[in-house]
């Protein structure tokens, strides 16, 4: 194999073709940022989903020592072991009542900062200003009135929340704007697609001359189409590079300047370098492999071996 | 070295075939000429040797491979053991004499050391020498399919093809691309050579196969061109 004849070849034709270059590589970035946007708009949903959600849909919140004075009804104090027992004995007794689960305020207190430990909320609470609480998953979360109606105002309770109700509506949105952002995903990529087998197309007509040399003094498909596919597969991946960028500047500019959102929202734990670190590989690796493929699959059609 | 067994060749959405049961064979060493009006066969009959066409019936045997049952990955490497000419010489514009010439060994993956001392030779032999960095552009057309046979001949093939090599070029240049044609088999390699000049084939006194729509209608050793067109 050689390789500088391989790479001057691939000048050549990113050169020749340099408008198509620029639409593969711009379509490439945005399909792939795009790609790598919703992964982690997904995965960020789902961090969120997953602890809150999915587990739980009604919390039974019980009176502390300090909600004594700040919640009224609390005003005989914190719950006691009795009111503890017999709260868990009605719940279990409701049909619509799949499973309890208990949580000490303790507990409550390291879920809280596990759920936060990126956020400045995390530090301004203590073990002691947490609830003991029922956390209660129902058969049908619709029917958490039944719940709320029977528990609430009772000796020990503090609150009754349906985090459910709470979450809800941020959730179907950002499932939403996720769905959208997949549509529209399908979209980029088949513009990619198409760009790029019509580059290919471009390019190795402009290059039938050299082309056709080569098959009449005997140089493998190999040798044929190998500067064709790296020249898509170079391209898709300076656009992929140029995804990676937007994605660690959007992840920048959207939650720690810019737009600000961690300030904005501290309630919510934003995703880390980390998880958008992550994407990129795979960004990286697609945004090589996929016009690689375009590539390969439009010489099949224009270029006769 | 070739050999065609009752070989009839029809191309899609075409009556009359375009070769009609041709039988020959061709031994390693010959100098042949092709003859016939447009349209005769010739250029399928080329075109099956190189196995840019297949048969639809018959075989074909190039260098003792039957070519219908070479594997398509193959080909390029029985190609490797041909060299071609064409009337149109084929060279690429924007590269050197010698540049085209090292193209042919580049692109099969022979190492610069062999590239380096292979195409000063080569030009050499076809007369080139000295112009090794002149552009295709600036040479006179005889000169230009000089360095078309040496891009063919640079692998040392066993068979060299030429589909009218002096087509586009005046008697007194086209004497001059038999010499080199006919030194060039006299190093052994075997020489198929379709062609329209009368002149150049009563000259040079060697074998003619005549072909007529598609049929085989003569095959003469030390023959004449022996049509008016």
């Amino acid at each position: 194999m050689r390789l500088q004849f391989f790479l001057s070849e691939i000048g050549v034709g990113l050169r020749r073709n340099l408008t198509m270059t620029f639409a593969v590589i711009i379509s490439v970035a945005l399909s792939l940022a795009l790609a790598g946007g919703a992964l982690l708009a997904n995965k960020q949903v789902d961090s969120m989903k997953g602890y809150w959600y999915d587990k739980v849909q009604v919390t039974v919140y019980m009176c502390n020592k300090g909600d004594a004075t700040s919640t009224p009804s609390c005003a005989k104090g914190a719950v006691t072991d009795d009111q503890k027992a017999q709260i868990l004995a009605d719940l279990k007794k409701l049909p619509i009542v799949e499973k309890v689960y208990y949580e000490t305020a303790e507990g409550a207190y390291k879920n809280y900062e596990q759920q936060f430990k990126n956020s400045p909320m995390a530090s301004s609470i203590t073990p002691d200003q947490m609830q003991e609480n029922y956390r209660v998953k129902l058969k049908d979360p619709t029917k958490f009135t039944v719940i709320a109606s029977a528990f609430q105002g009772r000796p020990g309770v503090q609150s009754i929340e349906d985090q459910r109700a709470v979450l809800k509506n941020l959730f179907s949105l950002l499932g939403g704007m996720t769905k959208a952002a997949y549509v529209v995903l399908a979209f980029m990529l088949t513009v990619a697609m198409l760009l790029i087998i019509n580059t290919v197309r471009v390019s190795a007509f402009s290059r039938r001359r050299e082309t056709g040399i080569m098959r009449l003094v005997g140089a493998s498909s190999f040798y044929i189409q190998m500067p064709f596919i790296m020249e898509a597969a170079f391209a898709g991946l300076v656009g992929a590079a140029v995804a990676s960028v937007m994605l660690l500047g959007g992840r920048y500019f959207m939650i720690d300047a810019g737009l600000k959102l961690q300030d904005k929202i501290p309630l919510v734990s934003f995703l880390g370098w980390d998880s958008v670190i992550q994407v990129l590989p795979l960004v990286l690796l697609i945004g090589f492999l996929m016009p690689a493929c375009a590539a390969f699959i439009a010489l099949r059609r224009y270029l006769r071996v | 070295m070739i050999r065609f067994d009752n070989v009839t060749k029809t191309y899609p959405k075409q009556n009359r075939p375009a070769l009609r049961d041709v039988s020959l064979e061709i031994e390693k060493g010959e100098f042949v000429f092709l003859v016939g009006s447009s349209g005769s066969g010739k250029s399928t009959f080329l075109r099956l040797i190189l196995r840019e066409e297949r048969t639809d019936t018959g075989m074909v045997h190039v260098l003792g491979k039957d070519l219908a049952r070479l594997s398509n990955w193959k080909v390029p490497h029985m190609r490797r053991q041909l060299g071609t000419v064409f009337q149109d010489f084929r060279l690429l514009p924007n590269k050197t004499v010698a540049q085209n010439v090292a193209f042919a060994l580049e692109v099969i993956g022979k190492p610069r050391g062999t590239i380096r001392k292979t195409v000063p030779e080569v030009l050499d032999l076809v007369g080139l020498a000295g112009k090794e960095d002149r552009m295709p552009g600036e040479l006179s057309g005889g000169e230009q399919q000089r360095v078309a046979i040496a891009r063919a001949f640079v692998n040392r093939p066993m068979l060299l093809i030429a589909d009218e090599p002096t087509g586009n070029l005046d008697p007194q240049t086209s004497v001059g691309i038999m010499r080199l044609l006919d030194r060039i088999n006299r190093t052994g390699t075997t020489v198929v050579m379709a062609t329209h000049d009368q002149n150049i084939v009563d000259q040079m006194r060697k074998r003619v196969i005549e072909l007529e729509k598609g049929r085989l209608v003569r095959d003469q050793s030390r023959g004449v061109y022996g049509y008016q067109h």
